[in-house]
């Protein structure tokens, strides 16, 4: 007679050390295996749609400042271009420039976040430092430009809210040239230990059919092997003049589409973003960055879907005007937010351990997921 | 020892045996954590680019005191579903069981809790006590998480045991005691007599041994790491999966005393390598009280090179603490029972050959 | 592919549920396709060796408060009739092209034929255009509130008409 045996419930958050915020997953298990992972969200909803259908247009860029509040200037981008593409304006080339130079910088800070959170999940704390180390320098690079380091309101529809400050490019440079050495460094200490490597190896591994079914982009997607970048096959702003690769999963420790690959795409892409900076920074022309800022932002009637692409993946804006000062609705498709919803797919037969590894790996950010 | 020092002083046993019982509380467990928290964050702090605590007295050197004072005055909370007298109890067991493995340890040639015959095995065997004080734990905290810590953390312990014995048994081939005084007097002289370096044996035994007890030195480390809960084995309380494993319902004074079980652990286990394989007390090059011909100044060196070697290896705890990330707990698992145990196996086969040369 | 070319395939497959073709003055040219026949034309499009639309992007949900406004004495005021819309964002991966649908329903038989079946993706969107407009999606497999707490009665908030309730679990809104 075989033995009975219960399943049980764990309810994991939302108040709990690694899920990121305020993320209830409801696990069933049995001992240690999951069998199933049911995720609850909106503990941060702030009603952000609702809100921008009260704003004006250029009031809506500070609110998305909060959704990924770890991405915050490309939000902003995401906002300025979808409102851009329904006016009908062209913005100077300088302030394009400052716009994939703020981007790139707030990729791998972004990024940098995701690592380092990643690492003191499996259990690395001080890698997570290291990396926090390194962000607080591209935070003061914002600080510098924008005055305020996690929620910028810098970029407007149209331009951006000031010039750089003269010592701005000097001091980036100087960035790209320290932080080069600290991406080895953190190789060195974490992605290739081998504890790390048997943690996150074959753990969450996502195929490609599944990724493109369930709408996942930015790096969960590229390391299931797909060369999926909107900078490259949707190319906005000036990233069409810029060289630089698309890193996907090639399954190096482990199955092509696990959370190694994840993390790894991740690392790669600092890599190429600092390359892109380095070319930005190179190539950025005089000008003046107020000079297309509409004075007052009355747009016509009509629908626009305006997507770049978010450190998380594809950040869209589907912007609906009913010609009135006000956007008539505002939807975010948040990178996080769809990301999140294959965890469940994820999970399964994998242990309590595994789902903080999986989760880190999606990397998410609460508040864009409610927003 | 000890105790018949302070039997002869008071002339009354029971007062020696009270008396000898608290020494190394107050002598040495409560200074070393006091010692070895701050040691850790700033160990920690210095290794992750950061300062650590540093407002309580210079550099944050009584910040430690800070944090007793401030446990001292929690409140000490009770949920009403826990089991309470179990919830009570197990950490004083827990307490109890890293404590009275002191009992037998040899800090010196003259300060020894107390000098049984099978203080190794003592030792073993005093130290399962945590396990049940871990389990009543997790279970009497009535908590999902706290009982998933509470079992890892026996699976964990009891693995990790088997390989442990076998090291110890294989020193015990070796010296053919398990008197712990006895095993460090053999080691006495310079640190080629350790028995890392194949002890005090005479011909080419001894350099036969040297590969096998680095071998068995290396598996006993890494199994007493799992024992004490440290970082790649610190599954049971692992922060981020189980919010903190089994001591997660306590706070105030009881949350203090698996902290401090847990510091008195990490020192306990480092004074079983250093007896077993580091020559216990002994100074690697010989004494400055024989030099000088000061008798009372050896066993105060001794002190010095325990606690030397011990801190040394503790240090080296923070070290991997701070640099590794964890396993999975079927990963650890398989540690022990795939890789340890097989080699602490033929290890010990090997060197019983070894010694019957 | 063009969008005009797509819709003349689809014209010619679904002549009942392809409503129209609306060129835009901005943004996105869009297909209105009528909502309980939206997952046929999506399977469609999915199969379809020529479109393969392998990827749905986003899909929203729209107030349009196109309804008769009707003002009360306290100013708040009420849409009677109108419509919401469906927008479906599909992409190809395989063939680059880009494709956008419409779906617009009555206020008052919010009915749309989910496409969950299709494209996993669309089951949070769906979840979150029921949860914040109550546009009720059929076949849907778990159509429960996403963003909102699961009890919550007091209307769909994304509506152009919606108003605070006064009290939830006997908490005053707003307080």
């Amino acid at each position: 007679m075989a033995l009975k045996t219960e399943e049980m419930t764990l309810n994991m958050g939302p108040q709990h050390p690694s899920t990121h915020g305020v993320l209830r997953l409801e696990l069933q298990l049995d001992g240690e295996f999951i069998i199933d992972v049911t995720p609850h969200i909106g503990y941060l909803h702030r009603c952000f749609e609702k809100h921008a259908e009260f704003m004006t247009y250029p009031q809506v860029v500070p609110y998305t400042d909060r959704m990924d509040y770890l991405a915050s200037m490309y939000n902003e981008f995401g906002y300025a271009l979808a409102v851009e593409k329904l006016l009908g304006i062209e913005v100077p080339d300088r302030v394009e420039y400052i716009r994939v130079i703020m981007g790139e910088l707030q990729r791998i800070a972004s990024h940098l976040v995701a690592l380092g959170t990643y690492g003191a999940d499996i259990g690395a704390v001080t890698p997570f430092l290291f990396c926090f180390r390194d962000r607080e320098k591209i935070l003061s690079l914002f600080e510098m430009a924008s005055g305020a380091r996690l929620l910028y309101n810098y970029i407007w529809v149209g331009g951006v809210s000031r010039d750089l400050p003269p010592e701005f490019l000097r001091l980036t440079k100087e960035f790209v040239d320290y932080f080069r050495p600290k991406i080895k460094e953190l190789n060195d200490l974490l992605t290739f230990n081998k504890i790390f490597i048997e943690r996150t190896a074959n753990v969450g591994i996502l195929p490609l059919d599944v990724a493109v079914n369930y709408g996942i982009t930015g790096p969960m997607l590229r390391a299931s092997g797909l060369k999926w970048d909107l900078r490259k096959n949707d190319p906005y702003s000036v990233y069409d003049k810029l060289e630089f690769e698309i890193p996907v999963g090639n399954g190096r420790m482990g199955t092509v589409g696990d959370s190694w690959d994840r993390y790894y795409v991740r690392i790669l892409e600092m890599e190429e973003s600092l390359k892109i900076v380095e070319q930005a920074l190179k190539q950025i022309p005089e000008g003046d960055v107020l000079s297309a800022i509409p004075k007052r932002i009355k747009p016509p009637v009509g629908q626009v879907y305006g997507r770049v692409e978010n450190p998380r993946g594809e950040l869209g804006y589907f912007i609906v005007s009913d010609g009135s000062v006000n956007p008539k609705r505002i939807k975010v498709r948040g990178p996080s937010f769809v990301n999140l919803a294959v965890i469940g797919e994820l999970c399964k037969g994998h242990m309590i351990a595994d789902v903080i590894s999986i989760l880190g790996s999606i990397d998410i950010v609460l508040g864009e997921v409610d927003r | 020892m000890i105790y018949e020092y302070f039997s002869n002083l008071t002339g009354s046993e029971v007062l020696a045996s009270i008396i000898s019982a608290f020494l190394p509380l107050f002598l040495f467990i409560l200074p070393f954590a006091l010692i070895a928290v701050l040691l850790e964050r700033k160990v920690s702090a210095h290794m992750q680019d950061r300062l650590g605590p540093m407002r309580v007295g210079y550099h944050g050197i009584l910040q430690t005191i800070a944090d007793i004072l401030k446990l001292i005055q929690k409140e000490d909370i009770i949920a009403d579903q826990n089991d309470k007298p179990l919830f009570n109890i197990a950490p004083v067991l827990v307490f109890a069981g890293s404590y009275a493995v002191f009992a037998a340890i040899p800090f010196s040639s003259s300060y020894l809790g107390s000098n049984i015959d099978l203080g190794l095995f003592f030792i073993v065997g005093i130290s399962g006590l945590v396990v049940a004080g871990i389990l009543m734990a997790g279970w009497a905290s009535n908590n999902k998480y706290t009982l998933l810590g509470a079992m890892r953390s026996a699976a964990q312990l009891i693995s990790y045991e088997i390989p442990t014995i076998m090291i110890v048994v294989t020193v015990l081939m070796v010296t053919g005691t398990l008197n712990l005084k006895e095993i460090t007097e053999l080691q006495s002289g310079y640190f080629w007599n350790w028995l890392i370096f194949g002890g005090n044996i005479a011909g080419i035994a001894k350099y036969l041994l040297i590969p096998f007890m680095f071998v068995g030195f290396v598996i006993i480390y890494i199994s007493t790491l799992a024992e004490v809960n440290r970082t790649p084995f610190d599954i049971p309380e692992a922060e981020s999966e189980l919010v903190s494993g089994y001591h997660t319902e306590y706070s105030g004074m009881k949350f203090a005393m698996f902290f401090l079980a847990e510091y008195a652990n990490m020192f306990a286990v480092s004074a079983i390598v250093v007896l077993l394989f580091f020559g216990g007390y002994h100074s690697p090059f010989g004494y400055l009280g024989n030099t000088l011909g000061l008798s009372w100044l050896v066993p105060i060196e001794q002190l010095f090179w325990f606690t030397f070697k011990g801190i040394g290896f503790v240090l080296v705890q923070m070290w991997l603490r701070w640099t590794l990330p964890r396993l999975r707990v079927d990963q650890l698992m398989a540690v022990c029972w795939k890789y340890l145990i097989p080699i602490a196996f033929v290890n010990l086969l090997i060197v019983g050959l070894i010694t019957l040369l | 592919m063009t969008e005009k070319e797509i819709f003349d395939i689809l014209k010619e497959k679904f002549p009942e549920s392809i409503i129209e073709f609306v060129e835009a003055q901005v943004g996105e040219n869009y297909i209105k396709v009528s909502p309980l026949e939206i997952d046929k034309v999506c399977a469609f499009l999915f199969t379809d060796s020529r479109l393969q639309f392998d990827s749905l992007i986003n899909l929203s949900g729209v107030d349009d408060a196109n309804g008769e406004k009707k003002v009360k004495e306290d100013g708040s005021f009420n849409f009677i009739g109108g419509t919401l819309s469906v927008v479906y964002h599909l992409e190809s991966l395989k063939h680059l092209h880009k494709l956008t649908l419409l779906v617009s329903i009555e206020k008052d038989k919010q009915d749309v034929v989910s496409v969950t079946d299709i494209w996993a993706h669309a089951n949070w969107h769906e979840r979150e255009a029921f949860d914040l407009l109550g546009i009720n999606f059929l076949n849907h497999p778990d159509l429960r509130r996403i963003l909102m707490p699961y009890d919550w009665d007091g209307g769909f908030p994304l509506r152009k008409d919606y108003k605070d309730p006064e009290f939830y679990e006997g908490m005053k809104i707003p307080y």
